[in-house]
């Protein structure tokens, strides 16, 4: 069976769970060779995992790489396509992100692979010669596209939550590869990784309360956080609420930001304009609080309520926390 | 060069998309983005790349060159960064352009910044709000074998250097890297500002060069829907979700959605 290339994402000495994604993916489409890109000692507190979730080979490339002063992604970019040309896997897979979309796209290039990008699922292709077939959620699930690799070896970003890890015995056998020297790069000079909110990510959060225009001011938003913290859910925004100051741009929910498929998703003072729709219709269950009673989110909702947000929001709240008690 | 001190010489990708306020779909005959159906404007995000790079040669001195690789119609995206205050522009078009994927773009760009001739920087959106591959501008810098220095939310040229603070839903971090390099800028970097009537009476004057991938060199099979390693064999719309219930709240709004949420066993 064909190897498949999967690039290693770690966080302290932690597998991200998107990694263990990937791995699962990967087995369906050949043997999971681990890559893991990083300063030196970063693939050793890694083995057990890697090898407790399928990785039957695990190819390390230390060096300058990953810290301040080192290269940025040239290193993942520079072993992935040295790999690539040397065992001609079925696929290379890499989490969608900012970062993972960066380096797919330039392993693609430089290998002459396709790029099945920010795909959903992957399987074989139909006609059984080794080609590769993913799926994709389009303009926030509203579309689906199946896809085709019409190259040997084609790059693939995962969207994280796609796949359930399963654990699997994988050999685990280690190799060391050169990290790639060279060209005119790009240095880091500092990091300050996004802070670990106490809220789960909105990404990938099982349920998502957003608030909208309607919250009407930054601190009033409190009302969306506080019924967010008692579901134990992500909070989000609409653009609007962005655009006027409501609320950080990273938790904007839509077209132009971040785009949810949450098990509930709570719309508060949301109207619902194609714009946020596009990143949150394909939530399984909507609920929505608007003053207007033709506003369009109710058109797509499972349960609307006519009403005022202050009110509602904070009753709903005190009968959750009733019921749990 | 900005070293040799005849100021900062910017190209800046630009693309026309449909617009993100008009409802967007796919051809159910090839998958491809029905551009048709939706309205077309300058993509918000490469105003903001225009509006950087104008900033720059406010500071530094230079050129502005937009570049854009679409249909005719494209020309009004030109034409909208041209009233801004680019200096001039570059049109690649061509028929057997449409349908390239990310991989074939990024080579055509690239070989059109090359004839664009003495370059410092290449300025662009992170990400297209049509696309979203968010990787070209890497892309075109792996091509040009330049640094790439992507998502930046802040842009500072220091003599032949170059530093940005790029952030990403991960977190912060700050690149350097020596001139030319390519950088792509994130929509929180700046305010773009609106082309004041001399500026659209202006832009009408400005030059716009016309290009072909043949004037490029670039060999049509790697190019457009030809040159494209995916092809989707199978489009799909969802079915619209259909409205459920909806009640006016009398005072036990929050109760009926909480006994629906435990019906639904969702708390």
């Amino acid at each position: 069976m064909a190897e498949v290339l999967v690039l290693v994402e770690q966080v302290d000495g932690e597998l991200r769970r998107s990694t263990l994604e990937l791995l699962t993916a990967a087995r369906v489409l050949g043997e999971p060779s681990a890559v893991v890109v990083g300063a030196p000692g970063t693939a050793a507190v890694l083995v057990d995992a890697l090898r407790e979730h399928g990785a039957e080979k695990i190819y390390v490339a230390e060096g300058d790489a990953g810290g301040i002063g080192a290269d940025f992604l040239t290193p993942e970019v520079g072993v992935l396509a040295a790999l690539v040309e040397r065992v001609d896997p079925a696929a290379v897979l890499v989490a969608t992100s900012a970062d993972g979309k960066e380096i797919a796209g330039r392993v693609a290039l430089r290998t002459g692979s396709a790029w099945l990008n920010d795909v959903v699922a992957v399987a074989p292709g139909g006609s059984g010669d080794g080609s590769v077939q993913a799926t994709h959620a389009v303009f926030g699930g509203a579309w689906t596209a199946q896809a085709e690799a019409l190259s040997a070896h084609p790059v693939v970003t995962l969207r994280p939550g796609s796949v359930e890890p399963v654990p699997a015995e994988g050999a685990g056998v280690e190799e060391t590869v050169d990290l790639p020297a060279g060209g005119r790069r790009a240095t880091v000079v500092a990091r300050e990784p996004a802070p670990a909110g106490e809220r789960p990510e909105l990404g990938e959060a099982t349920v998502v309360v957003a608030g909208g225009r309607g919250v009407g001011s930054a601190e009033r938003f409190a009302v969306v956080e506080e019924l967010a913290d008692e579901l134990g859910a992500a909070v989000g925004a609409s653009r609007a609420a962005v655009d006027s100051g409501y609320y950080p741009h990273q938790f904007q929910v839509g077209q132009t930001g971040r785009t949810v498929s949450p098990q509930l998703y709570v719309a508060l003072g949301i109207s619902g304009a194609i714009q946020h729709r596009a990143g949150m219709q394909t939530s399984k269950t909507i609920v929505a609080v608007n003053k207007d009673p033709d506003a369009p989110i109710f058109e797509i909702a499972d349960l609307g309520v006519v009403g005022d947000l202050f009110t509602v929001a904070p009753a709903l709240r005190e009968e959750i926390a009733k019921r749990r008690s | 060069m900005v070293v040799n001190g005849s100021g900062l010489n910017t190209v800046v990708l630009v693309k026309q998309v449909p617009d993100t306020y008009s409802e967007r779909g796919l051809r159910t005959s090839d998958g491809a983005l029905d551009r048709d159906a939706a309205d077309a404007v300058l993509d918000e995000i490469n105003e903001r790349a225009v509006e950087a790079a104008l900033q720059l040669r406010e500071a530094h001195g230079g050129t502005v060159t937009v570049l854009t690789m679409g249909p005719p119609r494209a020309a009004e995206a030109i034409r909208k960064a041209l009233s801004m205050g680019a200096d001039a522009a570059v049109h690649l078009a061509d028929d057997g352009l449409a349908g390239s994927d990310a991989v074939g773009t990024a080579r055509a760009l690239a070989a059109a910044v090359r004839s664009v001739g003495e370059v410092d920087l290449v300025l662009a959106g992170n990400e297209a709000s049509d696309g979203r591959s968010a990787a070209v501008p890497a892309m075109v810098a792996d091509v040009l074998d330049l640094p790439a220095l992507t998502h930046a939310r802040e842009i500072v040229v220091e003599g032949a250097e170059v530093t940005v603070r790029r952030e990403t839903d991960d977190g912060v971090v700050v690149l350097r890297a020596e001139l030319p390099a390519v950088v792509s800028v994130h929509e929180k970097i700046n305010e773009p500002r609106y082309p004041s009537f001399k500026g659209i009476m202006a832009a009408k004057k400005k030059k716009v060069t016309a290009l072909t991938p043949a004037d490029l060199g670039l060999d049509p099979a790697t190019l457009g829907a030809a040159g494209a390693l995916t092809r989707v064999t199978a489009a799909t719309p969802k079915p619209p979700k259909a409205a459920g219930d909806k009640l006016v709240d009398d005072g036990d709004g929050g109760a009926r959605v909480a006994a629906f949420l435990a019906a639904q066993k969702l708390i």
